[in-house]
């Protein structure tokens, strides 16, 4: 923005600015940056430091410093575990229906909060969309057990009513995966058209009436201008999806696991959390962290890199 | 584009966002009118959609709950704090690394993004934790999370798209120090995205309970709402301790839940109406990199 005048200035000043002036101008940012970097290197990076212990054989006695190496024995360990197979699947599954189910449902949505016309009709919907964005998965599974209890959750019920017999929607194990896909279908539909609706609101009225006196009916013009148009926004959207396969949501498994339904529950975050806290076997967690953040930071780098090649801003 | 006609189109996407909004709206509804009712008629399966004998005494159970209360108020007072010291430390770092003139300010962002997409991991996080003789504390729910570097980079790209570099410069050329641009010109022209982040924080620290649950073992004291709910509800490893008898003799554990799902969602629904607009904000400032 500045121009050239003023450029030139600054830089024939530079010469005889002292480190002192620059200092003198400037020691207040760094003294703004000083309790965040310290906030940084204490809890985000002091923590990698804890991370050797996947090569180690740790002993509580003897802390991390003290604990003997072991190279890779953890990870062969780990590998060889009767959980680590069906958590890697797991994670991966859960992931993979997730993108098939929830990530559409926020393109449709859009589409369709894009027909309406009335106003307060669209922000009444909105709002009510966008509710469940802001519960805590606790809350939404408490919602979830007390709505399709077998025996008296309301669904069930309802269900009953119409002749056919309960169905075991959180505690049978295939029941239960059709239900966890459910909610997060519920959960995520409404906040995800955010981002879709932002999109569309750019396109180019001009086409939108181009396509009219064409003759284009709504349908037509939703396939043909709106569709195109947020094509990059989707492609992008899916790209950084594809990159979190290996993520997963402790709390929303957590929240909806139980008892009864076990088999697809075991993801790689859970087993952490069992190996690690409840069971206190260290070093093994934290390689089986360690394992699911590398293969995760792989899928994020080759994401951001296919993004980059099809020419969007990529994330990184 | 001007005529207002009413077609068969517009009556099926009506439709569908109708159910849609319904879906999002009965379970609230329904364990609402679950958590007022005579228990009688919950045990009968006889209530879907309006309570049916009013009765309140789930409630008053939940308030005579003292440990329940407790960790509302506990709750509160961590998302205060974690409010206040996450904004001090994203503001600053946000205005510092939005100036050019700060060296290795790429350097730095880099650091915190590097953060973002690789971190340590949950046990090594735990044994910081320990090491710090933070476990049990209210400040290992407090100080791990309160620096965000995505909230961080959210604010330093708005401040550096919207604070205009002149104005800045302009006031160092008058003298002012940094603190005082922060102070004066900064925050005041950035009000809305302050909010935004501000309600990030809290909404995100009200909501979560993974932490909670590694960190908070011996004092059931300091368990936050989310997390003591959890326990009561979803994994029932705690039950309700009514302190004073004469609180009516409720059989269903039902009711309670409900009342119990309801107290700890009436905060959320209150401030939501009022919170909505700048999340949404925050969320297409945040644009796709979310």
């Amino acid at each position: 923005m500045r121009n050239k005048s003023n450029k030139g200035k600054s830089v024939g000043i530079k010469p005889k600015t002292s480190t002192r002036r620059y200092l003198k101008k400037t020691w207040q940012l760094y003294a703004l940056m000083l309790l965040p970097m310290i906030f940084l290197i204490v809890f985000k990076f002091l923590p990698y430091y804890g991370l050797t212990i996947a090569f180690k054989n740790y002993k509580v006695a003897k802390g991390i410093t003290g604990s003997e190496w072991v190279g890779l024995d953890i990870f062969t360990k780990i590998f060889g575990k009767r959980d680590f197979w069906p958590a890697v699947k797991n994670t991966i599954l859960l992931n993979v229906l997730d993108l098939i189910f929830s990530f559409p449902m926020p393109i449709i949505l859009a589409l369709i909060l894009n027909e309406i016309r009335t106003k307060w009709f669209k922000k009444v919907t909105q709002t009510l969309m966008y509710l469940p964005h802001f519960l805590s998965w606790v809350i939404i599974a408490a919602l979830g057990y007390q709505l399709f209890s077998v025996s008296s959750g309301v669904v069930n019920i309802l269900i009953e009513h119409m002749g056919a017999s309960p169905i075991p929607f959180l505690q049978e194990d295939a029941w239960w995966l059709v239900t966890y896909v459910l909610i997060g279908v519920w959960q995520s539909m409404g906040w995800g058209t955010i981002i879709y609706l932002a999109a569309i609101t750019a396109v180019n009225p001009e086409l939108y009436e181009a396509a009219h006196i064409d003759g284009a009916n709504r349908w037509k013009r939703c396939l043909h201008v709106t569709i195109p148009c947020i094509r990059s926004t989707i492609v992008i959207l899916l790209i950084m999806n594809l990159g979190k396969m290996m993520q997963g949501s402790f709390e929303r498994v957590m929240a909806l696991s139980n008892a009864k339904a076990t088999e697809f529950t075991t993801t790689i975050p859970v087993l952490v959390y069992r190996w690690g806290i409840e069971n206190g076997k260290f070093s093994e967690a934290t390689a089986l962290g360690l394992f699911q953040s590398v293969i995760g930071l792989i899928l994020v780098l080759a994401a951001d890199k296919v993004a980059k090649k099809i020419g969007e801003e990529g994330l990184l | 584009m001007t005529k207002k006609k009413f077609t068969v189109g517009d009556v099926i996407f009506w439709i569908i966002l109708i159910i849609v909004s319904i879906t999002c709206l009965f379970p609230f509804v329904h364990v609402f009118s679950v958590s007022i009712s005579d228990e009688a008629y919950v045990i009968a399966n006889k209530v879907i959609l309006l309570p049916k004998g009013l009765n309140l005494s789930a409630y008053q159970k939940i308030f005579a709950d003292s440990s329940i209360i407790r960790s509302m108020l506990i709750t509160v007072l961590i998302t205060v704090a974690f409010t206040v010291i996450g904004m001090f430390l994203t503001i600053s770092a946000a205005y510092a690394l939005s100036r050019k003139e700060l060296k290795g300010g790429k350097f730095m962002t880099f650091l915190i993004m590097f953060t973002m997409y690789f971190a340590a991991g949950t046990i090594p996080d735990y044994l910081l934790m320990n090491n710090l003789h933070m476990l049990d504390t209210v400040w290992c729910l407090i100080l791990p999370l309160c620096f965000a570097p995505y909230n961080l980079l959210i604010m330093k790209t708005n401040f550096s798209a919207s604070i205009p570099d002149s104005l800045v410069e302009a006031a160092v050329m008058d003298g002012a120090g940094h603190f005082r641009i922060l102070r004066s010109i900064v925050v005041p022209l950035s009000k809305p995205i302050i909010a935004t982040i501000a309600l990030f924080y809290a909404v995100g620290r009200w909501n979560a309970y993974q932490d909670a649950l590694f960190y908070i073992k011996q004092r059931a004291d300091l368990k936050p709402l989310q997390l003591k709910l959890y326990n009561l509800v979803v994994s029932a490893q705690e039950s309700f301790q009514a302190e004073g008898g004469n609180v009516g003799v409720l059989t269903n554990p039902e009711v309670l839940k409900a009342a119990c799902v309801i107290f700890a969602t009436v905060p959320i629904i209150i401030v939501y109406p009022f919170v909505q607009k700048y999340f949404v904000q925050g969320t297409m400032v945040g644009g796709v990199k979310g």
